[in-house]
């Protein structure tokens, strides 16, 4: 086993046992952290991959601005443990189904595109062909697919009014 | 044998990174050593002055406190997360100095090229914010686990502050980045060293370029200060209003553990600073003023005499011996440096000594503003750096952009 795929397995199983703990942790501070955890093996999985840019980026905004944001709200609200209530049937069993379904049809895809995945680092660690670099990934976003870019732009524009008209009602 | 060159590459970084821990945590030691002295001086004070000459030991002692201080947990903390946030804190801190090169040229020993940086990734400076990001974490957890209202108000005040400046902080790199082209910091520095009539200084970002980025400067070291929570940013240990802030729960080593880690982002900072702005390794002076290549032995002889004078005159017998010793180590150096025979060893320590000494320079403003600046009030906090370090780092990101277009690449 090579050391790069002994890194992935380390990473992804961090990466799923941080996710399975994000669920079952009761307390919103412990759940928020085991986020942070996936967040950083994820970032590390794309290290692996060789695209240090969205690594980085991965850190700098997962794990920098949008956890701390949801730690300082936890904070601030110095919200508690959670109340389990317990699951009801109804939800339940569609539930189950949906998992399934949604777990299948993950596999099958992978299974299916596993031809483009097979794509294995070179000795400097980057695909070829890839968006690795800033300079790529500047030019797909800021040139290639600057519209769409921009319009994702105004959606977030658009929900981040909408928030402030909502928090804004109550003093009227 | 075969073990060794195998793997030199390994065994190189390691010894590197020992040494490198080595040598930030005694500076972190020293710096405390010296913010105490000039503030005491700044304050017409001695500073400390008991333990050793000078209070030259003055560090130990206080390192052997914190090891052998009761460490003090207190009830009904979020034991996980206590234990978690000062280790965070320091772990984040000394990873940052890995990514800093302190000089141009390697070392070349047994056939293996050792440079002067642990890695020199093509992203430097983004690993560099992304650990920064990461630090606000050590503070706001260690508040909020801590189960104490002190530390939980000072946890928060903390978050709020540095989200606040990381935006100033990282806005204000970008005129950087966008005359340099690159995020390497080593490639960084190598783009400043093409200055107008030959003149070092006038290479340097802060001077050069389409647009001189001093704005930029201002933003970032504003920022930075206001990051690494040091006066007139400290509002989360305001001790008059919050004990301690974030650490009040925390005695013994962990304590110490904050102590060092905010020492330590103090040097990342300096070094990040000398490295954007003023030309990293790089000498103010026009390459063909060869005699500036005896500047280090020029300060290190007279220092090192007056330290030799001092320690002749000092009062207590231990000063009397010591003194002198350390003084003619630094003259005799000084003196080795200016021999002819040593004088690869004098051209390869010109960019460590331009970039440490620039560093150093940093560090005292930290200390000097910390000895002359009243603390802010938070809505002033919030406000100077939403209203004014905010729109000042857009505005330098256009200016610098719009100019780079008129003029051309520098």
């Amino acid at each position: 086993m090579s050391a790069q795929l002994i890194v992935f397995f380390v990473l992804a199983a961090l990466a799923v046992l941080g996710a399975l703990s994000l669920i079952f942790q009761k307390h919103p501070i412990h759940s928020a952290l085991s986020l942070i955890v996936v967040m950083v093996a994820l970032a590390g999985l794309y290290l692996l991959m060789g695209a240090e840019f969205v690594a980085a980026v991965q850190i700098i905004v997962y794990g920098g601005a949008i956890m701390v944001l949801f730690v300082f709200v936890i904070m601030l609200l110095n919200a508690g443990l959670e109340e389990h209530t317990s699951i009801s049937k109804m939800a339940g069993f569609p539930g189950i189904l949906l998992a399934i379904a949604l777990t299948g049809f993950i596999a099958a895809t992978v299974a299916r595109s596993a031809g483009t995945f097979a794509q294995i680092p070179d000795s400097t660690g980057k695909i070829s062909g890839g968006l690795s670099s800033t300079h790529d990934i500047s030019t797909a976003i800021f040139k290639t697919f600057v519209y769409p870019f921009e319009l994702t732009s105004f959606l977030i524009l658009i929900a981040i009014l909408g928030a402030i008209v909502l928090a804004h009602r109550e003093k009227h | 044998m075969d073990f060794l060159s195998a793997h030199a590459e390994i065994i190189i970084t390691l010894i590197k990174i020992v040494l490198l821990l080595f040598g930030v945590l005694t500076a972190d030691a020293y710096l405390t050593w010296f913010e105490r002295k000039l503030v005491a001086h700044m304050q017409s004070r001695w500073g400390p002055h008991r333990v050793g000459p000078h209070g030259l030991m003055q560090p130990l002692a206080d390192g052997l406190k914190f090891l052998f201080k009761e460490d003090a947990m207190p009830e009904d903390v979020d034991k996980f997360v206590y234990l978690l946030a000062p280790l965070l804190a320091l772990a984040l801190a000394l990873t940052s100095i890995a990514v800093i090169p302190f000089g141009p040229d390697p070392i070349r020993l047994f056939g293996h090229n050792i440079w002067l940086y642990i890695a020199n990734p093509s992203i430097g400076l983004l690993v560099l914010f992304a650990i920064t990001a990461l630090g606000v974490y050590g503070v706001a957890l260690a508040g909020w686990s801590s189960n104490s209202k002190y530390p939980l108000l000072g946890g928060l005040r903390s978050s709020a502050q540095m989200i606040s400046y990381e935006l100033a902080l990282t806005l204000s790199v970008v005129g950087v980045l966008l005359m340099a082209n690159s995020f390497n910091l080593t490639e960084i520095i190598d783009k400043q060293s093409h200055p107008a009539w030959g003149i070092g200084l006038l290479g340097w970002n802060i001077f050069s370029g389409p647009f001189p980025q001093l704005l930029g400067f201002f933003c970032f070291f504003v920022a930075a200060i206001a990051e690494t929570n040091r006066a007139p940013f400290d509002l989360p240990e305001a001790e008059s209003e919050l004990v301690a802030g974030f650490h009040t729960e925390y005695s013994s080593f962990k304590f110490a553990m904050f102590f060092i880690a905010e020492y330590a982002s103090m040097i990342t900072v300096s070094c990040l600073c000398t490295i954007l702005f003023f030309g990293g390794w790089l000498s103010p002076f026009p390459q063909s003023w060869t005699f500036t290549y005896y500047l280090p032995s020029l300060l290190l002889i007279p220092s090192g005499l007056w330290v030799i004078w001092d320690g002749l005159r000092y009062e207590t017998i231990w000063g009397k011996l010591v003194l002198p010793v350390i003084g003619a180590v630094l003259a005799i150096a000084g003196i080795a440096l200016a021999l002819p025979q040593l004088q690869f060893v004098n051209v390869f320590i010109q960019g460590p000594f331009w970039i440490l000494g620039k560093i150093f320079t940093f560090l005292f403003v930290y200390v000097w503003m910390r000895g002359t600046l009243p603390r802010f009030r938070y809505d002033q906090l919030m406000a100077f750096g939403w209203k004014l370090l905010l729109p000042v780092s857009i505005v330098n990101v256009v200016l610098t952009a719009f100019f780079i277009l008129l003029r051309g690449k520098p």
